[in-house]
């Protein structure tokens, strides 16, 4: 009861400060009345960088190598060095952020002759490559703990971390991936577990506001991308020749292949949509979700022009809302983790099947049931 | 919009990234886990089955102890109705032996009796007679103190004898 109480008073203390922060600046008059750049802050945060912010500080970054293959050659650079538009020379080549009003904005660019050219290869390690890096990290540390704790104690109870984590392995094994694969479960597991755990950890870091978290890695296209990409691999690499059959011939009447090959074309258009969507929706969802909670944020400071009962008022809807929202995150995080696995999952699948009669029983009998 | 354009560097970083988390949890991560889990599975399974072979047993056991007590307390009471009947017989045969060592006895008692009866029997006829001769004696000679009391007995045994002949 005392601890609720405690909690309250805190979180009223913490709601109420930002009101009279402003208030003050307002007596103070010293308070540059300008629009804030809303959009500049979103993408800021939602987009990559060559340093990684340090918490609670604006202008200090957390110093990251630049990888870039110049004119002529390689060159390899702390991004403190290029920080605050500064102009960075390695040897003979020259090297800066691109600014704002650049086609290259924000990438390290080289100038030659005086003009931005975008170097031919750009293998930065950059806040997402370093937070992909992180998560790669975390993911090895929580399946081998748990594969070190089966090892050594396997015929245990599990428990604490290690039962929460083979808890959530055997949800997805048992629940998406045996029933969907059935007896090639066991091939494709090692994929879809780990692409699921790595999904799940990145979305999970992301949400995390200050250093080891912080950068918007599901929401970036290139790694929800590369994620789609090697589940469209998979699929198409260990398809049976009869899902190429279904793809070129599939079984439709013939003047759906002939002379206009219509069913072909569509099939052969499905193939290509099928990581298109799966690098769509991880990446549109987890972007929403962070968008929203900067949005809801900035709302603070947006209203913040128009007085200090405003503003407070502002701020106690707005935390409310992004804890709400962020507690939503969490949440999403894992459904969009299953999803994207269930999907692959399914695709996978899909490329798995064996001759038209089986399925079209298999099919039958599971239908059946539901619709008698 | 930077966000809709995947960047080569990133998207660079991302394979080599997974891949080398797919190849460390492949080697050395799932198989470990996944045949964990199923050993473990088959242990709890094991484990549930023996328990319930145990329990089967132990009801069998209950069952067998019960068919052994009935088994015993049969056995016990045949044991005891045994030793009643040995005992009663037992007991009739040493009834039976005291009685005919007991008629042994008197047949005995009586044999040594009669013997003892006949031979007093005996003896007090041979007093008898010898008192009756020395009485007779007295007599006769008291009577025969006169010699016409003499001749007149003899005479009269002489009778007798010539009567009986």
């Amino acid at each position: 009861m005392k601890q609720i109480l405690t909690t309250i008073v805190l979180a009223l203390i913490a709601l109420v400060s930002p009101a009279l922060a402003v208030a003050s600046g307002h007596d103070d008059g010293q308070e540059k009345k300008e629009g804030i750049d809303a959009q500049g802050i979103i993408f800021e945060h939602l987009g990559d960088g060559y340093g990684w912010e340090v918490p609670f500080n604006h202008h200090k970054r957390i110093p990251l190598p630049v990888i870039v293959w110049g004119s002529d050659g390689l060159h390899v650079f702390s991004s403190s060095r290029v920080a605050h538009g500064e102009v960075y020379r390695d040897g003979n080549a020259e090297f800066r952020i691109a600014g704002a009003d650049s086609p290259y904005k924000g990438k390290v660019v080289e100038i030659v002759n005086g003009e931005e050219v975008k170097p031919a290869v750009d293998i930065s390690i950059t806040k997402n490559v370093c937070g992909v890096f992180i998560a790669v990290l975390l993911c090895v540390w929580c399946i081998l703990s748990v594969a070190r704790w089966h090892r050594t104690q396997g015929m245990k109870g599990p428990r604490k971390m290690v039962g929460a984590i083979e808890f959530v392995i055997l949800f997805i094994y048992d629940g998406v991936i045996k029933p969907t694969l059935k007896n090639k479960a066991a091939k494709f597991a090692p994929y879809l577990l780990t692409v699921f755990f790595f999904i799940l950890i990145m979305n999970l870091l992301g949400l995390i506001v200050i250093f080891p978290g912080g950068a918007n890695l599901t929401g970036n296209i290139a790694v929800t991308l590369v994620l789609a990409i090697i589940t469209f691999l998979i699929t198409n690499l260990f398809a049976t020749k009869h899902y190429w059959k279904e793809i070129f011939n599939p079984e439709v009447p013939w003047w759906l292949k002939y002379p206009l090959p219509i069913m072909p074309v569509i099939e052969i258009f499905g193939v290509f949509t099928k990581p298109a969507a799966l690098t769509v929706r991880l990446f549109a969802n987890m972007m929403g979700g962070h968008m929203i909670v900067i949005v809801l944020t900035l709302l603070i400071f947006i209203f913040a022009a128009m007085g200090p009962v405003v503003t407070g008022a502002t701020a106690v809807v707005s935390v409310i809302f992004s804890v709400f929202m962020l507690c939503i995150d969490v949440l999403v995080s894992f459904i969009q983790a299953y999803v994207f696995t269930m999907l692959s999952t399914l695709f996978i699948a899909l490329g798995q099947e064996e001759g038209h009669e089986k399925h079209e029983e298999s099919k039958e009998k599971a239908v059946i049931p539901h619709n008698p | 919009m930077e966000l809709f354009t995947p960047d080569f560097g990133l998207i660079f970083w991302m394979f080599v990234s997974f891949a080398i988390l797919f190849v460390i949890l492949w080697r050395w991560g799932w198989p470990a886990i996944m045949k964990g889990v199923s050993d473990r599975a088959d242990l709890i399974d094991k484990g549930v089955e023996y328990a319930q072979s145990a329990k089967e047993q132990l009801d069998h056991a209950r069952e067998e102890a019960d068919k052994y007590i009935a088994e015993a307390r049969r056995q016990q009471a045949d044991m005891l109705r045994e030793a009643d009947r040995m005992k009663t017989q037992i007991i009739d045969e040493a009834r039976s032996a005291a009685q005919n060592e007991a008629k042994k006895v008197m047949d005995n008692a009586k044999l040594t009796i009669e013997q003892e009866r006949k031979a007093a029997q005996e003896q007090f006829r041979n007093e008898v007679s010898t008192f009756a001769l020395d009485i007779a004696q007295k007599v006769v000679r008291n009577q025969l103190k006169e010699e016409k009391a003499q001749e007149k007995l003899v005479n009269s045994l002489l009778d007798e004898i010539e009567k009986q002949n």
